[in-house]
């Protein structure tokens, strides 16, 4: 019998088959869409952990260091004001002969003179020496092991970021160097271990990059968190509280609901200026200090709280208030007793998840002068620790990124892995929270 | 610290109220709490918060203004002629700040006396070498007004912090007393308490109106001083950036204003299609179990930190576009177009990775907004999926993308760490997407770090580039914030 | 062929449109229709009454495959147009639809002018070579969907601006725009006030002169009064199934009395 559509339902029309050609192409797009997006993410990551995990890695000369007494102590008395008159310079003999004295015992030929090879070490190890020396002078005048850093060209070369061809025009090391570096690692002198000291230490200067940490800036970052979270929880929850449950429905109720979701959108850097024109300027709180950052991450990280509580107290059900209610408690009772208990897994879920944005943030660091700025000492009390200048781990991240030796870049893209870390515990306890607590009402 | 052990003593004296409080009124009803108009604690947290908020308020405010009033005072100290060529008050005041914190520590190390250092004559003593000895390095010798004002910037600043000591004791000291007279057992304190909290709730909320007040008022103070200092028309349509320690700087937004819009067009251009699409399909496509992992993990993208972002840009996808487009015969394509790493495309390639999922997850919102009747009724009539995404869904979707896009490009336009670290540090008109270029945001943070002065126009000018991106974005996401409202309200 | 059959048994009776054999339909676990049989005769209208979850609709959906959008719905058995299973493999659902047009519950106009929406169908399957034909085929959707009076002075403004009774109209117009053998309607009348009800319900009547129309409705009165055959669906079996006046008037299963009567509903 005759079909209005001509042929049968088994049979594809020409024009069915072009329309599902279109639609496999359209959903082929969508799915290229998200590859991408997942590619990027995992171009992201393994650039992140091929570039910086080698930072956790630093590479170590073991020396037996003999401690002369008439370099060291010349009096022989052992008295610790004389001990601190030698300066590091006053050490660097002493580390050139046991260089020396160990390419001596090992018997490998080269033509480098001591400081050359004693050029090997980094600039740090004399003020190393000189710590050990003040802190136990009893050792003078004994052979001691140490464990030396070696400096940032040797750890390039081991971990292959400098070759033989990248140090032509380069004056920190030459190819003789290099050939020494060969011999040293074949005598297991000269081997790359695990690095403490680059999570936990503090950061050096320019001529040093073997030598610097994230320890003391990631403190920076701590003690600004503590200020964000004392301030920006107590005082999101209360304006939550307030807007959810006791504003009345009025212009300014309005104009405050608008003003927070605007502020949610302001660009970070705005709070910065914010925090350089009122808390530097004009209430001359010090530069530097994590304090100041703290109260500026506290403002950018109010909305986002503000707006994550309201959402949880919406989620509570009227009931539950008209409940208390009716059982002759206040208003405000209901809110703190019922509404609010029950409300918290979701305010805490947006706290977590509001702190870890303020953790990464830089912008706004970078004009309150946490940048530009060698964190190398660890505060010593919380009121040090609020007021006296320091870093934050994004601000270090940037500071080394700055630098020019490119031994900085390794521990900057290490830097971001301690930082990920952080953001990842903190975003997996915030989604453990939400699945653990979560009800649906 | 004497603030931190004023706060602490406050601290002390509420806890010490609530339980005084609580316990008078229980004594007040002869032990049997039944007889008390509130439950017992709400006597004690009375007292408490007469106590301290008022008190904390005091101090509070005593902290803003004394700064203020003191700048006033030792600065009128100054003589108009002393303030030398190419310095200014500001510069001055600093210095007498430095001298005076100088003095302080050298109180509190004992290298002076209390005495000594109010007597101190720079006429006499060499004031700078004595200062250097405790590790107070300044610039220049102490001139005498400078010092003769420190030294009344110290006398001014001891009086102050004992005169808010004290009024701040005091009025803890009163409103304890006061509160803990009313605590009878007839006394209404339940009311009384849940006002408080109230106001102090009504507080709170109205800190975020406070903080947007500080931002326009704090900007525009130090705008106004800089449109003093250089002329706006230069400013708005100058058309060259070119900063200078000469007096003479160019300081024109254009050419910045090009370069923020250039690069968020280039991060649009990726983020958008690439966002979008991933939107349709993940809420028209996927199934249930790709739609849970492919989600979450697009999002992570979002949750990265900008200086991550910021460090690919630098170290990664520059040098990559340089092998691409630059090193001449030894780079992949054999051109050289490209000098170095930082340029518009590297920013706004990596910024545009960056609203990948900020793009999405809005997308895919206002695609599920839309009404599934409207799919079912487009399949109904024997519509592909594709033709219903297309030809239904996108339309009724527009005006809640588009507000996703503006608010997209008013991230993308604030969005300061990638563009310090990829796109470059030289202001100018070009349409060659591999040229560097800087940006309003990367202009501030260059103008606002290091050594800045603030009576400069080289430095204030920043205040003048923040305030039009403030007034840039805030008009960005007002309206986008309209229209996805806007939308929202047609399907609900 | 079953059309035979149907041509022999009575002169009444139309030929067989669609014709369901033991369908079972499965959402995930839940067993939501149970071994169905139903033939649908062409130019009839023919109305699925039964009470709430009875898996009317869903049956309904089955006859254009809009289950298909559903991941976890699952169907067994086959259902035949014009003697062709449109669960064979190698139909396509989208050509399918054509052929099956649907109006929904909710008037859903697309957010777009009336004329487009009419005219969406048949562009996406090509039923016009011009704009000439299209403008022909709108006129005549729109002059069956029975609204072309109260709207030809505004084609090109938003049929979201129709009144509820004049969207579901329009609806009704789009779906018959790409010339349908068979128009399925889940309960059409479910969001309109009585005044618009009446209009569709007499649409639907004139509709019957060309297509074979499938009617789900909850009103029994409606069922009554627009249909020829009457199916009573209770928990996801068929019930009874047979000319309208004898399922109001003389049911045969107890159930179908009940409900009728409103002991279950």
């Amino acid at each position: 019998m005759p079909r209005k559509h001509g042929n049968s339902l088994l049979e594809l029309t020409d024009r069915t088959k072009r329309r599902n050609a279109a639609e496999a192409r359209f959903k082929a797009y969508g799915i290229a869409a998200i590859a991408v997006g997942l590619l990027m993410l995992v171009v992201l990551v393994t650039t992140i952990f091929s570039k910086g995990l080698g930072a956790f890695q630093q590479t170590f000369i073991t020396l037996q260091v003999e401690l002369l007494e008439e370099k060291l102590d010349k009096n022989g008395n052992r008295d610790l004001d004389d001990i601190k008159k030698v300066t590091t310079f006053g050490y660097a003999p002493i580390i050139r002969n046991a260089v020396e004295t160990k390419v001596t015992e090992l018997g490998v030929e080269t033509p480098l003179k001591g400081k050359d090879m004693a050029g090997l070490l980094s600039k740090d190890a004399a003020a190393t020496l000189r710590e050990f020396v003040i802190a136990n002078p009893d050792e003078i005048g004994k052979t001691v092991e140490f464990r030396f850093l070696a400096q940032s060209r040797v750890d390039g070369y081991l971990k292959g970021r400098v070759s033989r061809d990248s140090i032509e025009n380069d004056k920190n090391i030459s190819a003789e160097q290099l050939d020494l570096v060969d011999a040293l690692v074949a005598a297991d002198v000269i081997e790359k271990t695990f690095n403490l000291d680059f999570i936990l230490g503090a950061d050096a200067s320019d001529a040093r990059p073997e030598a610097a940490g994230m320890g003391v800036s990631m403190l920076g970052s701590l003690f600004m968190m503590f200020v964000v979270l004392a301030l920006a929880l107590p005082i999101g929850v209360a304006a939550s509280i307030y807007l959810e449950e006791f504003a009345p429905q009025n212009w300014l109720t309005d104009i405050i609901e608008v003003n927070i979701s605007n502020l949610a959108a302001v660009p970070s850097i705005v709070f910065g200026i914010l925090g350089l024109a009122v808390f530097i300027n004009y209430m001359h709180l010090p530069t530097s200090a994590p304090l100041v950052g703290g109260l500026v991450l506290t403002l950018m990280t109010l909305p986002t709280i503000i707006i994550s509580t309201r959402a949880s107290l919406k989620a509570v059900p009227p009931s539950i208030r008209d409940a208390a209610l009716g059982v002759g408690a206040s208003k405000m009772q209901a809110v703190f007793h019922h509404v609010l208990p029950l409300a918290a897994p979701g305010i805490l879920t947006g706290t977590i998840i509001g702190l870890a944005q303020a953790l990464g943030e830089t912008a706004p660091l970078l004009l309150i002068g946490m940048v530009g700025f060698i964190a190398s000492n660890a505060p010593d009390s919380i009121a040090s620790g609020l007021l006296s200048p320091n870093s934050a781990m994004p601000a270090q991240i940037y500071e080394w990124a700055k630098r020019a030796d490119p031994a900085f870049y390794e521990r900057a893209w290490g830097g971001i892995i301690i930082l990920l870390v952080f953001l990842i515990t903190m975003n997996t306890l915030a989604v453990i929270l939400r699945r653990r607590f979560e009800r649906r009402w | 610290m004497p603030t931190f052990w004023l706060v602490l003593a406050l601290i002390a004296l509420s806890v010490a109220g609530f339980f005084l409080g609580r316990n008078r009124a229980l004594v007040s009803a002869g032990g049997n709490s039944k007889d008390l108009h509130s439950l017992p604690s709400y006597y004690g947290h009375n007292v408490a918060l007469s106590a301290l908020v008022p008190a904390l308020a005091l101090l509070a405010i005593w902290l803003l203004v004394q700064p203020m009033i003191i700048d006033q005072r030792v600065s009128s100290m100054i003589p108009e002629e002393t303030i030398s060529e190419g310095s200014t008050i500001g510069l001055v005041m600093s210095d007498v700040r430095r001298v005076a914190e100088g003095l302080d520590l050298a109180v509190a190390e004992g290298a002076m006396t209390q005495e000594q250092a109010r007597n101190l004559r720079s006429e006499f003593s060499d004031v700078r070498g004595r200062l250097g000895e405790i590790g107070v390095a300044l610039g220049a010798d102490v001139r005498p007004e400078v010092l003769r004002a420190a030294q009344t910037y110290r006398t001014l600043s001891n009086t102050g912090n004992i005169a808010m000591t004290v009024m701040v004791a005091l009025v803890a000291l009163g409103g304890f007393g006061w509160s803990y007279g009313r605590t009878h057992k007839d006394f209404r304190a339940r009311n009384v308490v849940e006002q408080g909290i109230l106001a102090l709730l009504i507080l709170a909320a109205s800190l975020a109106i406070l903080t947007t007040i500080g931002i326009v008022l704090s900007m525009l103070f130090e705008t106004r001083n800089f449109f003093s200092l250089h002329s706006w028309t230069d400013f708005f349509f100058g058309g060259t950036w070119a900063p200078n320690f000469r007096g003479d700087s160019d300081l024109s937004i254009l050419p910045l204003l090009w370069g923020t819009l250039y690069i968020s067009v280039i991060a649009l251009l990726v983020a958008v299609p690439i966002g979008l699409f991933a939107a349709i399909y993940l809420s028209e496509y996927a199934s249930k179990t790709t739609r849970s992992f492919a989600k979450p993990l697009l999002e992570i993208l979002a949750g990265i930190p900008t200086i991550v972002y910021g460090l690919f840009a630098l170290l990664t996808v520059g040098p990559a576009l340089v092998r691409f487009f630059g090193q001449g015969e030894n780079g992949i394509l054999g051109v050289e177009w490209m000098s170095g790493a930082t340029s518009v495309l590297t920013a706004g390639v990596v910024m545009g990775i960056m609203l990948i999922p900020f793009v999405s997850s809005l997308s895919d919102d206002i695609i599920n907004a839309v009404p599934q009747a409207m799919r079912d009724g487009s399949l109904g009539l024997g519509a592909t999926r594709s033709e219903t995404v297309r030809q239904v869904v996108m339309p009724a979707a527009l005006p809640g993308i588009v507000g996703a896009v503006l608010l997209a490009a008013s991230r993308a336009i604030g969005e300061t760490m990638i563009v310090v670290m990829g796109a470059g540090a030289i202001a100018k008109f070009s349409l060659n997407p591999l040229d560097s270029m800087t940006t309003i945001t990367t202009r501030i943070v260059s103008q606002l770090t290091g050594d800045t002065d603030f009576a400069s126009p080289e430095t204030l000018v920043a205040f003048a580039l923040g305030l039009t991106l403030f007034v840039l974005t805030l008009g960005l996401n007002v309206l986008a914030l309209y229209i996805v409202r806007k939308y929202r309200e047609q399907y609900d | 062929m079953n059309d035979m059959t149907a041509m022999d048994s009575t002169v009444e009776t139309q030929r067989t449109k669609i014709a369901a054999n033991s369908v079972n339909v499965y959402y995930g676990d839940s067993h939501a229709i149970k071994d169905v049989n139903v033939e649908i005769e062409d130019k009839t209208v023919t109305a699925f009454i039964g009470p709430s979850g009875c898996g009317k609709s869903t049956f309904l959906r089955c006859l254009n495959r809009m289950n298909d959008t559903i991941d976890i719905c699952r169907v067994t058995g086959d259902i035949l147009l014009e003697g062709e299973d449109i669960y064979d493999k190698r139909v396509d659902p989208v050509q399918l639809r054509a052929q099956v047009g649907m109006v929904f519950q909710k008037p859903n106009p697309f957010p777009k002018s009336i004329y487009d929406n009419v005219a969406y169908g048949p562009r996406i399957h090509g039923l016009a070579k011009n704009k000439a034909e299209l403008d022909e085929i709108v006129e005549k959707s729109l002059r069956r969907g029975a609204i072309w009076d109260e709207v030809k002075d505004r084609l090109h403004s938003p049929g979201t601006g129709l009144s509820g009774g004049q969207q579901q109209r329009l609806c009704i117009a789009r779906a018959v725009a790409t010339e349908p053998e068979v128009l399925l309607m889940d309960e059409p009348c479910s969001a309109l006030d009585p005044i618009a009800t009446a209009q569709v319900e007499e649409l639907i009547d004139e509709l019957r002169e060309n297509y074979s129309v499938v009617i789900v409705t909850h009103s029994m009165q409606q069922a009554a009064r627009v249909s020829q055959k009457t199916a009573f669906f209770h928990l996801g079996n068929l019930v009874e199934f047979g000319p309208t006046g004898q399922i109001f008037t003389n049911p045969e299963d107890p159930r179908t009395e009940s409900y009728i009567t409103g002991r279950i509903g």
